[in-house]
Order: C-alpha cells, then sequence, then structure tokens
C-alpha cells in the first residue's frame, strides 16, 4: 500500500500535496498497490469527495482529542503507526515544511529511509530507483532507496496534478493513534498574522533585483522607483543582504525566496547557482550588468551591457514619459 | 546555558556546477568551501542566546579533517569550543550522519554540563535531507521543532516562529531540545582578523564516529548536472542607449506596461 500525507486547508487540498499524489499514483500502479490518503484535522472527512478524482481508495482520518492543531511529533507518530497498522510500504508527502517535518518524525521513530524533493521514483517492493534535487535543482542525485517503508518527498511544481484514469469512492476510515505526552510537546500555541505591506516578492510580476553592484543601501531608491512604475517589487542577492544593504525577506534563491515573476530584471547581479534556482519560475530575465562575461548574461533571456547607475534611472525616465 | 550548534562543510559552487569524471561528487578544484547559510545563522544564534543568558557554545561538524576551517569559522565568530567528528571523505547519509551526532552529542559535555539547545540549520545546502535535526531529536528524545525565523528563551521555555503563508506559527518548548533554523533568523557576525587568528590556535576536539548501518537504504548512485540554457542572452545594447530597446520590450513582449 502506499500512503499519501495529504495537507488541506478546511478540506480543500493543497496543489502541492496534489502534485505529491500524482508520484504516489504512479508508484501504485506499477506496484498494483492500494493507493491511500492520511489526513488530519477536523475537516479531514471533507476531502472524501476531493480526493475520489485522485484514485484514492480509502483515506485515513487521523483523530485523538489531544491533536487538535498541528504538532510535529505528533503527526509524525501517528503516521508512523498508521503505518504499522496498514503494513504500507511507502508514505509520500509533498515537499513542503510540514511535508518534510511530519515525513522525517515518521522516518526517525520508524527508523526508515527518506528520500526529499523527488522528481522521479520507479520502481516497486522494497527496491526503487529515484532521483532528487540538490542544490535547489541545479543538480540531481540517482539514488537508491530501499526497505520494508520508504519515505519520499514530491519536489514542488515538478509533477504535474494529474487526474486518475477512473475516479474512486474512497472509504473514510478514522484512526485514533495512542499518543503519550511526548508526542504532544510540541505544538502550535498560535498563529499570528503579519501585516502584508506591498506585493509579495513570490507573488510579484515584475521583480527587480539589485546584487553587489548596486554598491550600497540607498541605490535601491532606484530600483524601488522602477518596480513601482512597473507594479512590481525588489528584491535582492544574499551578497547584498549580507551587505545590511537589504532585509533578508528581500533575498532572491536557495535559502531566500522563489520568485517567479512575468520578467525578472537583475541589476548587478552575478548569476551565481545559489541565486538563479531562486528565478527559475520567471518567464523572462533581463540583465542589466557591466561585465559582458558575468554567468547572468548567460543565463537571461535579454541583456544590457552597462552601469545599472546610469541604466535603471534612463528606463524609469523614459517609462514614465509612455506610460 | 549551553548551545550546540551543527553544521556541515560544503562546496561554495558558482555560476556553473561542474562533477568529477565518475559524476560522484562535484569537482571542487577551483572550488572554497563554507557552511550553509541557515548553519552560520544557526551558529550566531547559539551566541547570541549564550551572550543573553550566559553559558557556552559548541560547534560541531561531521566530515573530513578539512571541515576543521568551518569549525575555526565558528570559533571566529566566538563560539566557545568545537567538535570534529572524523571521517574519511565520504558521503555519509543522513541516518548515519544523525546517529553519529547523537552519540557524540551524548558523550561530549565534560564537565556534565548537558546542551540545553541544539541548533541545526533547516536542511543542508549540498544535501537538502531536511532530517539530521529531527532523527538527532528523537534519538535522545527531545522535543524539536524545525524551519524557525525567530527564537526567544525565557526561564528554560523557547518560544520559537515559524514563517506560514501570511503569518508565523508560534511553538513553545521545553528545554532542552532541538530546534532548525532559516536563514533570516538573525545575521551572522563577520569575524575580526583577530578573531580569526585566534580560531587558528584554538584547539579543536576530535571524536571517531562509528558508522551505523540501519535497516533499508537511501544511498546515491551518482549525480547529473542539468543542462543549463547556457545560449547567450539577446544583447538590447550598452549603457543608455539601450533603453528604447528595454521600453519596446517591457511594452510589447512582457506586457507590462
Ligand atoms: C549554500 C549557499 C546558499 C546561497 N544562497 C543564496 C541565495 O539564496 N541567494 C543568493 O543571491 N545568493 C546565495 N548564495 C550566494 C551566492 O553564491 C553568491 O555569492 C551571491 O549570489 C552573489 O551575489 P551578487 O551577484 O550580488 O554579487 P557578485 O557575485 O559580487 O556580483 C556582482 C555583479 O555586479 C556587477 N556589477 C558591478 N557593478 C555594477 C554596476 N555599476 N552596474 C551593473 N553591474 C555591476 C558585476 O559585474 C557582477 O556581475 C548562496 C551561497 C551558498 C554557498
Ligand atoms: N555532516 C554533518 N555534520 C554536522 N551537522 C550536519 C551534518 N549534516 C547535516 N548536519 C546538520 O543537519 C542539518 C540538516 O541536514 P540535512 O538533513 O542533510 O538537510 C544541517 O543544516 C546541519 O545543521
Amino acid at each position: 500500500m502506499i500512503l499519501g500525507f495529504v495537507e488541506h486547508e478546511s478540506g480543500v487540498p493543497e496543489e502541492t500535496s496534489l502534485e505529491m499524489l500524482t508520484m504516489a499514483r504512479e508508484l501504485a500502479t506499477d506496484e498494483e498497490a492500494v493507493l491511500c490518503a492520511v489526513v488530519f484535522g477536523d475537516e479531514g472527512a471533507a476531502l472524501k469527495d476531493e480526493l475520489g478524482p485522485y484514485g484514492i481508495e480509502e483515506i485515513h482520518h487521523v483523530t485523538h482529542d489531544r491533536l487538535e492543531g498541528y504538532a510535529p511529533e505528533g503527526w509524525g507518530e501517528s503516521v508512523a503507526q498508521l503505518v504499522s497498522d496498514l503494513g504500507a510500504s511507502t508514505v509520500a508527502a509533498a515537499g513542503t515544511d510540514r511535508g518534510h517535518e511530519v515525513l522525517a518524525h515518521a522516518g526517525a521513530t520508524l527508523d526508515a529511509p527518506m528520500a526529499t524533493n523527488c522528481v522521479d521514483v520507479t520502481g516497486a517492493g522494497e527496491s526503487y530507483e529515484v532521483r532528487r534535487d540538490r542544490w535547489g535543482g541545479s543538480l540531481v542525485e540517482h539514488a537508491r532507496l530501499e526497505g520494508e517503508t520508504k519515505l519520499v518527498t514530491a519536489a514542488e511544481h515538478e509533477y504535474p496534478i494529474e487526474e486518475a484514469a477512473s475516479t474512486t469512492e474512497p472509504t473514510v476510515n478514522e484512526f485514533t493513534p495512542s499518543l503519550e505526552d511526548a508526542h504532544l510537546r510540541v505544538r502550535v500555541e498560535r498563529v499570528e498574522t503579519a501585516d502584508e505591506e506591498g506585493i509579495p516578492l513570490g507573488e510579484a510580476r515584475v521583480v527587480v533585483g539589485g546584487g553587489r553592484g548596486v554598491g550600497g543601501p540607498e541605490d535601491y531608491d532606484k530600483l524601488e522607483e522602477l518596480a513601482d512604475l512597473l507594479g512590481g517589487t525588489v528584491g535582492a542577492s544574499r551578497a547584498a543582504i549580507n551587505e545590511g544593504w537589504r532585509p533578508h525577506d528581500d533575498q532572491i534563491g536557495l535559502t531566500g525566496a522563489q520568485i517567479s515573476p512575468d520578467i525578472y530584471i537583475a541589476c548587478g547581479i552575478s548569476g551565481a547557482v545559489q541565486h538563479m534556482v531562486g528565478c527559475k519560475g520567471a518567464d523572462k530575465i533581463l540583465a542589466i550588468n557591466t561585465d559582458s562575461e558575468a554567468a547572468i548574461v548567460q543565463k537571461a533571456d535579454y541583456a544590457v551591457i552597462g552601469d545599472l547607475h546610469e541604466v535603471v534611472p534612463e528606463l524609469t525616465d523614459a517609462i514614465r514619459e509612455v506610460t | 546555558m549551553n548551545v550546540l550548534a551543527c553544521i556541515k562543510r560544503v562546496p561554495n559552487t558558482g555560476a556553473k556546477i561542474v562533477l568529477t569524471d565518475d559524476n560522484q561528487r562535484i569537482d571542487t578544484s577551483n572550488l572554497g568551501f563554507t557552511m550553509s547559510p541557515h548553519e552560520e545563522c544557526a551558529v550566531e544564534e547559539a551566541i547570541q542566546q549564550v551572550e543573553t543568558h550566559g553559558g557556552s557554545t559548541h560547534v560541531l561538524t561531521l566530515g573530513p579533517e578539512e571541515a576543521t576551517e568551518q569549525l575555526r569559522t565558528g570559533l571566529a565568530m566566538r563560539a566557545d569550543e568545537a567538535t570534529l567528528l572524523e571521517t574519511d571523505g565520504e558521503e555519509w547519509g543522513p541516518r548515519e550522519t544523525a546517529s553519529a551526532i547523537a552519540t557524540a552529542i551524548r558523550d561530549l559535555p565534560e564537565d556534565d554540563a548537558e546542551f540545553d539547545l541544539l541548533l541545526f540549520g533547516n536542511e543542508s545546502a549540498d544535501m537538502a535531507n531536511y532530517q539530521v535535526g529531527v532523527r538527532v531529536a528523537t534519538e535522545l528524545d527531545l522535543p524539536c521543532v524545525t524551519g524557525i525565523k525567530s527564537l526567544e528563551v525565557e526561564d528554560g521555555v523557547a518560544t520559537a516562529k515559524r514563517e506560514i503563508g501570511g503569518g508565523e506559527e508560534v511553538y513553545e518548548i521545553d528545554l532542552p531540545a532541538v530546534v532548525s533554523v532559516k536563514e533570516g533568523i538573525n545575521e551572522p557576525r563577520y569575524a575580526s582578523m583577530r578573531a580569526k587568528m585566534q580560531a587558528r590556535r584554538q584547539e579543536v576536539g576530535r571524536l571517531e564516529p562509528d558508522r551505523t548501518e540501519a535497516p533499508g537504504t537511501f544511498e546515491k548512485t551518482r549525480l547529473e548536472a542539468p543542462e543549463a540554457d547556457d545560449s547567450d542572452a539577446m544583447v538590447l545594447g550598452e549603457g543608455t542607449d539601450a533603453v528604447p530597446e528595454i521600453v519596446e520590450l517591457l511594452e510589447s513582449e512582457i506586457e507590462v506596461l
């Protein structure tokens, strides 16, 4: 049996979880195994109608009077107990914060091997061949994953969301794990909402990025002006953040934000691997750089060879004229 | 309060990743090494917590002899002690790594002062297994939370926050605990020249870790560097002469004007 950990918001499955089900269903088909889902939360049972199109045959709804909110260890322990109960051969989750955390706990409890951020998983029984992302996808690892129980997470946005050939009528089984105090040591006490200002980097249609070439905190004003005019937002490289020119929230890349704008205008950024994995989602990249040999010039779609301090203000003026 | 930070030596990859001929590792002949940004923040967090609450900081790594370079970076940031779990340079998987680190943590504090806080990066830069910290916590039967971007300790309780879409989840955890952090939790300090010189002379403890066999395997067969699109960009022009072309591009191609 293949068990997918499905994250949901009030009974509506997350897209990343549906992507993961594409991976899990391929495995279930190859192994002729039953595809099941494990869900948490009050509205878990509401997923019955939502998950039928994806070929889920059984939904295991974890309920426990001490599992009100999210509790990483409690959830991981519940998944581990369910795996033992059902004799599941594989547990899959989306490669999200929660997916990784819950599966890591389950894997630690079961002492089972776990492969994260997979982009391809094939095989049957106790042995899988996996391909997984490293360095944000700039490197792919081929690996063997073997064991009675195997844990896999699907890299985000690598698998398409696909419905199954035929819709199922999942049964909903309530599962009550036996939990001890120790499993509930860590849980969400409360959620604090942030007051959003401006457009979040991840959602902006236009991103103007500034790197070490900007030269200091003041000159980001020029980038801000341009971004404002284009209805976009400003991002930065890690070098600029380390200099203290911008807050960390602005960082694009491996250890920062992933962006997916229509256009990313990268100013004074050299194009390091760790920066570029953050802008894989950009439709087009325009680089403004003094160095025609900079790596970003190869990686961008368009380039202007020149000093950003001259080009950006001129560009801003020119746009003002046409709009 | 005694705080441990676990760090890992990784190549500082540049504009393009080049592999060795056998496709087993990154060709590092022209590369420097570093620790992951998440882990640099773990070291900084350890030092800041000890500056606030008193106690001692310890940095630990499992890796080859050369990884003392990263430990010394931690010492130069003003960590008090450092320990190397020396390997022969082979890549260790996350389960073996966690098991060796857990064993070392049990053995480490010499004066019976246990660690109150064990800090990890959320994921390692080179492997991103997202699990070493959690597995260490399970082996030591400690509470654990991952992906933390704000941490405050008061009266033996850590208040930790994790970013989620539109806000933050708040956790309250009794110490001792394992916390894995993300870059952005703090701004790591630059070590002064003097601190770097001193760190070079500081002693680094060494332990020989056991590579334990666990049921089931997760084993690399080879690496692959996907073909990047290296076709040159269309050069719109030089300097401000290119401005009309950029405007044209934004207007008719990208349609954002
Ligand atoms: C594990 C790890 C994770 C990392 N994660 C990230 C990450 O998430 N995000 C990230 O950005 N980096 C990350 N890095 C750092 C990354 O490797 C690079 O060091 C960083 O991206 C370089 O920033 P930069 O391009 O601004 O600076 P530089 O590499 O110094 O490049 C500056 C560029 O500006 C150009 N320039 C200079 N003056 C001008 C001018 N007047 N006009 C126009 N152009 C000019 C130069 O030609 C050069 O190309 C990470 C590194 C590691 C090891
Ligand atoms: N070889 C190692 N030595 C010390 N700490 C490590 C090592 N590998 C991983 N870690 C720690 O565990 C975290 C998570 O690693 P990973 O599970 O590989 O993503 C890292 O950010 C480090 O803090």
